[in-house]
């Protein structure tokens, strides 16, 4: 059985925490640049320019993207072959949040949700295990921020709505956020399921690189159009008005129930930040 | 695109009343941040008979909770956060003599009220540029609140820092008649 130090998984953590905050993704950027062409507004089009700019002076500046650094999420697989030496995973994944939120000089964003007493190092983070087959450690980390988060709903749907029932919850979910969540944004959607799961679908879909349709062509296609209703809202770059509303919109499903529809949305900032790494 | 009106604060009402929802700004001097906890003791505080950690009088809010600074720098990523959740706190700020706010985001029917009532402005800065905009911030000091970390208040020198115009003196709000040119549907003003 393969084996894997608890040491490895903190310092590993610790440098994709660090990478997310000061360096977009490729996929981000491209969709900044695509933004950019695809945008009508000349005074949204200075905003896209700016934020590809803000991108590049955080990597080669050292300066955080965004002052909210996040709450760390992570999804984790684990491969069931796998033996982790030392120490508990989610203990190791803390460590590493803590280390890379120090070392990184990141915003310490996590407190008791009732006393709002800051726990000081940004643990701890929201972590989801999976095991699967196979000998690897999995780890994909999003620091999620609360601009975005904020504008999160769920809804129980009656079955005969429908997708025309999802497509008008999303759109709603979307024209109430406005200019809350820093638009262009990721719009992740979750349906099916019951009501956690479809919440965790919905975040899920905002770890997919920015852009890319699901494999499944009928979701590739529901993504499309509901991509093109989200961008004749008017909202814009910023929310001062414009095409460029989303840069993506990214959907996962799952059965559910024969008397539910479960739909759920969560909204990703422009600075949609998200790492992956395989140990 | 026209050059952007340059502003010092304290902010007087003659300053104010000249400038129109879309105008673009760069203030120079002195600004205060503060955000969710702070607004909540300063007003808890006021309502004690407790001055406010500063004196208020033409002042500029900015609402922003920066990235640490690393060594060698004045501040970290310090970019605006969202200003709805300050709504319930704002009127009384612009009573007691705030002038300006800088955030992103729409504000609420009582805050666009206060706004034209007390003469006072509300900007937004680029939500998610915190890396760009921190290069405008010169100095930074926590004057109240360390407790709270990165939501404690500082006194920040600020050199050409960039906003817009959102809410006017006049009733205007920029992201309703933005929202209104580019949108095939009506523009509404809700917010979650």
């Amino acid at each position: 059985m393969r084996e894997i130090h608890v040491d490895e998984i903190r310092d590993n953590v610790a440098q994709i925490c660090i990478d997310a905050a000061y360096s977009l993704s490729e996929d981000v950027l491209a969709a900044f640049d695509r933004a950019i062409e695809e945008e009508t507004s000349p005074s949204a089009k200075e905003i896209l320019e700016l934020l590809k700019e803000n991108a590049r002076v955080a990597r080669v500046e050292h300066i955080p993207i965004c002052q909210d650094t996040g709450i760390g999420v992570f999804f984790v697989e684990v491969g069931q072959d796998l033996r982790i030496k030392n120490g508990f995973l989610s203990d190791a994944i803390n460590d590493g949040v803590r280390k890379g939120y120090r070392d990184g000089h990141l915003r310490k964003s996590v407190v008791d949700p009732l006393t709002r007493r800051n726990t000081g190092d940004n643990t701890p983070a929201i972590i989801y295990t999976e095991v699967v087959p196979g000998d690897k450690l999995r780890i994909s980390f999003m620091p999620k921020g609360a601009g975005s988060e904020n504008m999160s709903a769920i809804r129980m749907l009656r079955p005969t709505e429908g997708i025309e029932g999802i497509k008008a919850f999303v759109l709603d979910c979307v024209r109430r956020a406005g200019a809350n969540p820093c638009p262009p944004v990721v719009v992740g959607v979750g349906i099916g399921g019951d009501f956690e799961k479809s919440a965790l679908l919905a975040k899920k879909a905002l770890l997919r690189n920015v852009g890319s349709p699901h494999p499944k062509l009928e979701l590739a296609s529901l993504e499309m159009d509901l991509l093109k209703a989200v961008n004749k809202t008017g909202i814009g770059p910023e929310g001062l008005g414009g095409k460029m509303t989303a840069m993506a919109v990214h959907v996962e499903s799952f059965p559910c129930h024969i008397a539910s529809l479960p739909v759920a949305v969560n909204i990703n900032c422009h600075a949609a930040r998200h790492k992956t790494i395989v140990l | 695109m026209t050059e952007p009106i340059k502003l010092q604060p304290p902010l007087t009402d003659e300053v104010v009343e000249k400038l129109k929802t879309g105008d673009r700004v760069e203030i120079t001097g002195v600004i205060y941040t503060a955000r969710d906890m702070a607004h909540k003791k300063m007003v808890d505080g006021h309502q004690k008979g407790e001055p406010l950690p500063f004196d208020p009088e033409g002042q500029i809010i900015y609402y922003t909770g920066p990235t640490p600074a690393a060594p060698g720098r004045v501040i970290g990523a310090a970019g605006p956060t969202t200003s709805y959740r300050m709504d319930r706190y704002t009127p009384c700020l612009l009573e007691l003599g705030i002038k300006g706010m800088i955030g992103k985001g729409p504000r609420g029917p009582e805050v666009k009220e206060a706004i034209k009532m007390h003469k006072s402005v509300y900007f937004a800065a680029i939500g998610g540029a915190g890396a760009l905009i921190s290069k405008t911030i010169k100095k930074a000091e926590v004057i109240a609140y360390p407790d709270l970390g990165a939501e404690a208040v500082m006194r920040l020198e600020v050199e050409n820092f960039p906003a817009i115009v959102v809410n006017d003196i006049h009733g205007g709000d920029l992201y309703v008649a933005g929202r209104a040119e580019y949108g095939a549907e009506e523009a509404s003003e809700d917010s979650c």
